[in-house]
């Protein structure tokens, strides 16, 4: 079972929705003690990073979380999920994260629109398991203001460009992270999804 | 490179989706959801849902289409029309769409604006307006006002102003919608559209007035839009998405096909 991590933010049920569609089962949850249970966690996110750390280490999720990686469980963060996973934030304040990667989660520069919003393209920087199939330069859909910049550059597995080229998707061992909303972009999308369902 | 959007609109009056010509509904586009597959296939970027009955009965029609388009569409969906209270923000969110369209009921109570942002993130409130220009400004310098009540009440509220204020509050997007442009299918107000963009930071959608694949290109380089929105022109099949996404790319837009 497939454990969606709800700490009372974010559109939840999309995500879930996504991997029923490809077969897989996959439960909402609010009670630290599933991840116990489950094969896979997944961590979603749209809210802001002060908040959302704040309701994690007040569930005890932070703890649960580190505890399901410990045990080899793929984990992958979406969207403020991956945001989530590194050591920093400077959203409003600075805020301490999940520290699972090192790295800092930094504000996009002026030069473009904030939010970015829309559809934008990955460069693959190496192979990585959740991006079986899915060929270099395809668009997903993202919505953020903030980007992640990892201390290890071989936590980056892929690239966007932004105003700047910033890492879109990050992973270390079985821990995943994607910026973009993989359960809002079609068939590539659902492909990432696939993938990280079928990890053992 | 971040791709320009195309989003079909699916106005839906009594489970229907109609097309509006000046605000009125006046001719049937088919099934909505047999549409937004449709649309789906055809890599629509996005797809809008505007509740154009805006009563609990309407509302409960298209949250329905939503639950329905949800289960097999994975792209972002948006509702708008009617919204009245944070509460309804939450149902529809809570209902599978990824973000609410507020228009008259920010005009009404801005503080909707900043409760939605500040619950579920300024990613989900889009800003919508309805603009109409003022004859009274210059033609080298135009002006617009706001109108509410699906574009049947004037408010005195300055178009430029309103916008900078839905955004101060966190909307996260703007549509803005020509209210001189709408159904007449003779192109988008690029002025409008240039004027928005050039006083904020957040990406705007254009809408209203589109009648063929120039007005999108138009809009979307001269108009400074990040996406434009459009109902008739897919819906009765004189375009297809990929065509109109063709025609954008060979004139070096960068759009997802």
């Amino acid at each position: 079972m497939i454990a969606v991590i709800d700490y009372g933010m974010g559109n939840l049920r999309s995500v879930q929705k996504a991997f029923e569609f490809l077969g897989f089962e996959a439960e909402i949850t609010d009670r630290v003690a599933d991840l116990d249970e489950a094969s896979h966690v997944v961590l979603p996110g749209d809210a802001a990073f002060g908040d959302a750390m704040r309701n994690l280490r007040g569930g005890g999720w932070d703890e649960a979380i580190a505890r399901s990686i410990d045990r080899g469980k793929p984990f992958l963060g979406i969207c403020v999920g991956l945001q989530l996973m590194f050591s920093e934030s400077e959203e409003r304040g600075q805020h301490r994260g999940l520290d699972l990667l090192p790295g800092r989660v930094r504000q996009f520069p002026a030069t473009e629109r904030v939010p970015q919003i829309g559809w934008n393209q990955i460069a693959i920087q190496r192979p990585c398991a959740i991006l079986e199939e899915i060929p270099e330069g395809s668009f997903y859909y993202f919505v953020h203001s903030y980007y992640v910049e990892p201390a290890r550059p071989a936590d980056s597995v892929a690239t966007t460009d932004y105003g700047l080229e910033y890492t879109s998707i990050a992973q270390r061992d079985q821990v995943f992270g994607v910026q973009f909303h993989p359960e809002k972009s079609q068939d590539f999308g659902l492909k990432i999804l696939d993938n990280f369902a079928n990890l053992n | 490179m971040l791709a320009k959007r195309i989003i079909p609109c699916l106005d839906v009056k009594n489970g229907r989706n109609v097309r509006g010509v000046k605000f009125s509904a006046d001719r049937d586009a088919g099934d909505p959801v047999e549409l937004a597959t449709r649309y789906d296939r055809e890599r629509a970027d996005e797809l809008v849902f505007y509740d154009i009955t805006a009563s609990a009965d309407g509302r409960a029609i298209v949250m329905d289409l939503v639950t329905q388009v949800s289960e097999q569409v994975f792209i972002p969906l948006t509702v708008g029309g009617g919204i009245r209270t944070f509460d309804d923000i939450r149902q529809i969110l809570k209902g599978g769409a990824d973000k609410v369209s507020i228009n008259s009921a920010a005009v009404r109570d801005p503080e909707i604006i900043n409760q939605g942002a500040e619950s579920f993130g300024s990613q989900c409130i889009v800003g919508a307006i309805d603009a109409l220009r003022r004859p009274d400004a210059p033609a080298d310098a135009p002006r617009w006002q706001i109108y509410i009540n699906g574009g049947r009440t004037a408010t005195g509220i300055d178009a430029v102003e309103w916008v900078e204020e839905l955004v101060d509050r966190g909307a996260g997007e703007l549509v803005l919608n020509s209210i001189d442009a709408d159904g007449t299918r003779e192109g988008y107000d690029i002025e409008l559209n240039r004027a928005v963009a050039e006083c904020t930071e957040v990406p705007i959608v254009a809408s209203g007035g589109c009648g063929s694949d120039e007005h999108i290109y138009e809009v979307l380089t001269d108009g400074k839009a990040s996406a434009a929105l459009a109902a008739s022109i897919f819906h009765f099949g004189d375009y297809a998405i990929p065509d109109v996404k063709r025609f954008l790319k060979e004139r070096g837009v960068v759009v997802r096909e």
